[in-house]
C-alpha cells in the first residue's frame, strides 16, 4: 500500500530546506491544503451531478445527457460555467445580511466536515482525536443556513420549507449521532484514523455482529434524510413548495445550495464507508493471503471513493423510486422507529462488547 | 306524465314543453320552490348544469336536473327574469351545492344577482371587468376594457343578498381571509396546479384550514366566441377545452349537432369515434396518473407513464396527422380515414399496456408510502360528490354511477360490454386506483372493437353551412375527467344563440376546499393529483 505520508512529507521537507522560518512553512502548507481541498471539493461535485444523472436516466429508461462530450461528461462542467454567469437577482423586502450570509453557512459546514475526511493512508488534512464528534458537530451546522435562507427570504413557501426542515435534521441527527456511537463503542475510539486502522483485517460492518448492520441500515436512512434528498426532500419538496427554502436563490447562490447538497451527500456515503465498510483498508478476508496481496495493490483513495460512491449509489436508487413522504410520517418513522431500534441497539453492542462476543 | 301534473298541483301557472328533455318554465319567485320540490321529493339531486341565458329581453337561467341513480333522465327548468338593470334570482345553493360556482360564472358573465348565494364575487372576470360579456349588448371594444399593466388586488370581500323578515332584500358583505390568517398562494405559477390555476390556502402549521380557488387566469371566453362562429368553425375551440379529452369534447359537439339537425352517421364512424375515444381516455389517465405520482414525489412514475402515453399520441399521430390537438371530428363523420397501421398498432398497444400496467402498480400502488399518503385521505362521500356535481373516475370512486356510457350509450358503447368501474371509499386512493382500473376497462373495449370496424363512409356529405333548427339541444359524454355536456340553444341561425360546455373540471375543483380542509399541504398535493382536472376545461 503506497503511504501519501511519503508525498507530504517530502513536500514538507523541501519547503523547509527553503529556509523558512516555521510560521511561513505552516502557512504555505495550509494554503496547498486549502487549494487542494477545494480543487476536490468542486470536483467531486461535478462528478456526482453528472454520476447522478446518468443513474437517474438509468433507473427512468433514458439515456441522460449525452451530447456534450463522450457519454455527456463535459455537461456538468458546462453547467457550473453556466451557473457562473448567471445574474443573482436582488430580492426587496428581505433582511439582507442573512439572506447573502445564508449560503455561506451550508457550504462552511461541509466543507468542514470534508476537510477532516481519510481520503487514503496518510491522505489526511487533520485527524482529530474526536474525529467522529467534530464531524457530528460541524455537519449539523448546514440547518443553521438553511433556517436563515428561509428566514430572510421573507416568502412563506421559504419559511414552510425552512420550518420543515428544522423539524427533519433535529430529528434526524439523533439518529445519525446515535449509530455512529454504537460503531465508537465498538471502536473504543472517536479518531478516524484509529477506526480506520481497525478495520485493517476485517471490516467493522462484518466485525460487529446485527448491531453493526442495524446501525449501517439506520444510519443510512437517517444520513439520507439529513441530507433532504430522496423521499425525505421536504424542504425543497419541488411540487408543494416549488423550491422550498432556496425559492428565492439564483445564480451561483442557489449554486452553492445545489453544491453542499451532493458533497454532503458525499460526505454522508463518506463517513459511512470510513465507520462501517474500513475507510480506504482494501477488501482482507482473514486466511486468504493471496486474495489479500492482490487487493492491497488497489491505492486507497480508489478503495475509498469506490465505497464511497457505492452508498451514493444506494441512495440514489431510493431516492428515484419513493415518493415522498409525508411531514407526519417523516417524524413517526424517526422517533417511533428508528430512535427506539438506535437506543436498544446500542445497549446490544455495549453488551457484545463487554462479553467480547466479536470476532 | 305524473311528474307534470305535481308540478301542475302545486304551481299551476308552469309551462310545459316537450323538447329533447321535458322542460319546465316558471317565473323566478317560484323557481326555488319547485327546485326544491324536485330536488328534495322527486330526487332531482344532481344539477347537471346550470346556464345564463340573455334571452333579449330578459335574463334568465336553465337547470338540467337529472336523477343520481340514473344521471341522464333530465328534466330541464326555465326561469327568468325582465329586470335587466338589477337582475335578481334566486339562488339553489342550498339544493345543489355544484350551483356555487356556477351561479357565480353566471353572475360574472351576465350579472346576474343569486339571492341567497353565500359568495357574490365575479368568477373568471376580475370585479373592475365592464359589462358583462355573455350579454348580447355587450361592448367588446378594447377601449373599454384596456389591457392592465398593473397588479390588480383581488376581492376578498364575499358579497350575499337575503331577504330581512319585511321583505327587503339587504347586502351583507364578509372578509374571506381574517387578518391573522397565514395564507399561501399555491399558484397560479406552481409547479402542482397542471396550468394556472391559483389556490389561495389559509394554514395552521402544516394543516390547511380554507382553500379559495381563483380561477380565470386562461378564461377565453370560448362560449362567447362561439356565438359568433359557425358550426364548423367552432369544433376547433373544444380541442382547446380539456385538451387532454381533445377527441371526446369534440365528440359531444359533434353529436349534438347531429342529432339537432339529424344527420345519419355511418356504422364505421360510430366506431372510429369510439375508438378514438377510448385511447384518449388511456392516454388522458396515464398522464393523470403519472402527474399525480410526479406531485407526490415520484418523478421515476413519471417518466414510465409519459412513455407508454407516447405510443397512444404516435397511433393519434398517424391517423390525425396531430398528436395533442387532433381536430379529427367532423360533423358528420371524422375528417380522414383510418390509417392502414392503425389496427396493427393498437393490437400491439392492448397486451403491452396490460403487461405493464402491473409495473405500474409494482412501483407506486403497493408502495408503504404511497398508501399510507393516499388511503383515508380527502374523503368525498357519495352525497357529496351527487351534490357537487363530481363525475368521472372522481364521482365513480366515491360510488356515484354516473358512467354515460353505462346510462344513455352513445356512439358504439351500446354495442360492447365493458363495467363501471365503481369504489365506495371516495378516498385519494380510491380516484387512483378508478384511474388506473378504467386504463383496463378501456383496453377491453378497444379490443372488442379493432377487429370489427365495418367498412363505410368515414364522413357524411353536409352542407358547407350548418343551421341548426330552433330549439335547444343538449348532449352529453363521458370525457376521461367526467360528464362532459354540450348545451345548444340555436335560433335557427348558422350560428348558436347560446352555447354552454358542461365542463368536468369546474366541480371538481369545487370540491378541493371541501376535502383538504384539516388535512396538510402535502395531501391538497395529492388530493389535486388525484382529481386530476386540468385548466383550460375548467375556465373554458
Amino acid at each position: 500500500m503506497f503511504d501519501f505520508k511519503v508525498l507530504t512529507q517530502w513536500i514538507d521537507q523541501s519547503l523547509r530546506a527553503l529556509n523558512l522560518p516555521d510560521f511561513g512553512v505552516l502557512v504555505i502548507e495550509l494554503v496547498l491544503v486549502g487549494i487542494a481541498l477545494l480543487a476536490a471539493y468542486a470536483i467531486l461535485a461535478i462528478i456526482l451531478i453528472w454520476f447522478e444523472r446518468k443513474i437517474c436516466a438509468w433507473f427512468q429508461c433514458r439515456l441522460g445527457p449525452n451530447r456534450v462530450g463522450i457519454f455527456g461528461l463535459l455537461q456538468t462542467f458546462a453547467d457550473t460555467i453556466k451557473i457562473l454567469l448567471k445574474e443573482l437577482i436582488p430580492i426587496n423586502n428581505n433582511d439582507k445580511i442573512l439572506f447573502y450570509l445564508a449560503p455561506f453557512i451550508v457550504i462552511l459546514s461541509s466543507m468542514l466536515s470534508f476537510g477532516a475526511l481519510p481520503f487514503g493512508k496518510g491522505l489526511q488534512a487533520i485527524d482529530f482525536n474526536i474525529g467522529i464528534f467534530y464531524m457530528m458537530a460541524v455537519s449539523s451546522l448546514g440547518v443553521l443556513g438553511v433556517l436563515l435562507a428561509g428566514w430572510s427570504s421573507n416568502n412563506k413557501f421559504s419559511m414552510i420549507g425552512a420550518m420543515r426542515s428544522g423539524a427533519q435534521m433535529v430529528s434526524y441527527e439523533l439518529s445519525v449521532g446515535l449509530s455512529l456511537l454504537t460503531m465508537v463503542i465498538f471502536a473504543g475510539s472517536m479518531q478516524l484514523s484509529q477506526i480506520v486502522n481497525q478495520q485493517a483485517d476485517l471490516w467493522f460492518i462484518f466485525k460487529g455482529h446485527v448491531p453493526a448492520l442495524i446501525a449501517f441500515l439506520v444510519y443510512l436512512i437517517a444520513g439520507h434524510a439529513e441530507t433532504s434528498r430522496g423521499p425525505f426532500d421536504l424542504p425543497e419538496a419541488e411540487s408543494e413548495l416549488t423550491a422550498g427554502y432556496h425559492t428565492e436563490y439564483s445564480g451561483i447562490q442557489f449554486g452553492f445550495y445545489y453544491l453542499a447538497e451532493y458533497l454532503n451527500m458525499f460526505i454522508i456515503a463518506a463517513i459511512a464507508t470510513t465507520v462501517f465498510l474500513g475507510g480506504w483498508q482494501p477488501l482482507h478476508i482473514p486466511g486468504l493471503d493471496g486474495f489479500n496481496h492482490v487487493m492491497d495493490y488497489i491505492p486507497t483513495p480508489v478503495w475509498f471513493l469506490g465505497k464511497a460512491f457505492f452508498c451514493i449509489f444506494l441512495s440514489l436508487w431510493v431516492r428515484w423510486t419513493f415518493p415522498r413522504l409525508r411531514i407526519d410520517q417523516l417524524l413517526h418513522l424517526e422517533w417511533k422507529y428508528l430512535l427506539p431500534l438506535n437506543l436498544l441497539n446500542i445497549l446490544f453492542m455495549a453488551l457484545i462488547v463487554i462479553f467480547k462476543w466479536h470476532f | 306524465m305524473e311528474l307534470k301534473e305535481k308540478i301542475l298541483k302545486r304551481l299551476p301557472d308552469a309551462g310545459f314543453e316537450d323538447a329533447q328533455y321535458p322542460t319546465v318554465t316558471v317565473e323566478p319567485d317560484k323557481l326555488h320552490e319547485l327546485a326544491s320540490m324536485l330536488c328534495r321529493e322527486e330526487g332531482y339531486d344532481f344539477l347537471v348544469s346550470l346556464t345564463g341565458v340573455d334571452w333579449g329581453d330578459s335574463l334568465g337561467v336553465v337547470y338540467h336536473l337529472a336523477r343520481s341513480g340514473n344521471p341522464l333522465d333530465m328534466i330541464v327548468l326555465k326561469t327568468a327574469t325582465a329586470d335587466k338593470e338589477h337582475p335578481q334570482l334566486f339562488s339553489v345553493t342550498d339544493l345543489w351545492e355544484t350551483a356555487n360556482l356556477n351561479e357565480r360564472e353566471a353572475y360574472g358573465l351576465l350579472g346576474i344577482n343569486f339571492i341567497n348565494h353565500p359568495d357574490m364575487r365575479r368568477l373568471f372576470l376580475n370585479e373592475k371587468w365592464k359589462g358583462f360579456p355573455l350579454r348580447k349588448d355587450y361592448d367588446a371594444s378594447p377601449e373599454n376594457n384596456p389591457l392592465s399593466i398593473e397588479s390588480e388586488p383581488f376581492s376578498d370581500k364575499l358579497r350575499s343578498l337575503s331577504f330581512t323578515t319585511q321583505g327587503d332584500i339587504i347586502e351583507k358583505e364578509k372578509e374571506l381571509f381574517g387578518k391573522e390568517e397565514y395564507v399561501v398562494n399555491i399558484g397560479p405559477q406552481h409547479p402542482s396546479t397542471h396550468g394556472v390555476l391559483h389556490f389561495r390556502v389559509s394554514l395552521d402549521g402544516e394543516l390547511i384550514r380554507k382553500v379559495d380557488p381563483n380561477l380565470g387566469y386562461i378564461h377565453r371566453g370560448i362560449e362567447k366566441m362561439c356565438e359568433s362562429m359557425t358550426y364548423p368553425q367552432m369544433l376547433h375551440l373544444t380541442d382547446r377545452l380539456d385538451y387532454l379529452s381533445a377527441h371526446i369534447n369534440r365528440h359531444a359537439l359533434c353529436s349534438c349537432i347531429e342529432k339537432a339537425v339529424e344527420i345519419e352517421v355511418s356504422e364505421r364512424v360510430e366506431y372510429i369515434r369510439t375508438m378514438m375515444d377510448e385511447l384518449q381516455r388511456i392516454a388522458s389517465h396515464l398522464l393523470g396518473w403519472s402527474a399525480m405520482c410526479m406531485d407526490m414525489g415520484a418523478l421515476t412514475a413519471f417518466i414510465y407513464g409519459m412513455r407508454d402515453r407516447e405510443k397512444i399520441i404516435d397511433i393519434f399521430q398517424d391517423t390525425c396527422g396531430a398528436r395533442l390537438i387532433m381536430n379529427y371530428n367532423v360533423i358528420g363523420g371524422v375528417m380522414y380515414d383510418l390509417h392502414p397501421d392503425f389496427q396493427k398498432k393498437v393490437k400491439e398497444f392492448i397486451p403491452y399496456m396490460r403487461k405493464i400496467m402491473k409495473e405500474y402498480h409494482q412501483i407506486f400502488t403497493g408502495n408503504v408510502i404511497a398508501d399510507e399518503r393516499m388511503k383515508s385521505i380527502g374523503i368525498l362521500s357519495k352525497e357529496q360528490a351527487v351534490s357537487y356535481g363530481v363525475t368521472g373516475p372522481s364521482g365513480r370512486a366515491s360510488g356515484f354511477s354516473c358512467d354515460v356510457r353505462k346510462h344513455r350509450p352513445y356512439a358504439a358503447y351500446g354495442k360492447i360490454k365493458f363495467n363501471e368501474v365503481l369504489r365506495e371509499e371516495g378516498d385519494t386512493f380510491a380516484r387512483y386506483m378508478v384511474r388506473l382500473d378504467e386504463i383496463l376497462e378501456s383496453l377491453n373495449i378497444l379490443e372488442q372493437l379493432v377487429d370489427h370496424i365495418p367498412e363505410g363512409p368515414y364522413q357524411a356529405k353536409t352542407k358547407p353551412i350548418i343551421r341548426i333548427p330552433e330549439g335547444e339541444y343538449f348532449q352529453s359524454v363521458e370525457a376521461a375527467r367526467g360528464l362532459f355536456g354540450v348545451y345548444i340553444c340555436s335560433k335557427g341561425d348558422k350560428s348558436p344563440y347560446r352555447l354552454k360546455f358542461r365542463s368536468p373540471g369546474l366541480s371538481l375543483v369545487s370540491i378541493v376546499d371541501l376535502i383538504s380542509r384539516n388535512e396538510k399541504i402535502a395531501d391538497l398535493i395529492a388530493i389535486g393529483g388525484s382529481l386530476d382536472y386540468v385548466v383550460p376545461d375548467i375556465d373554458r
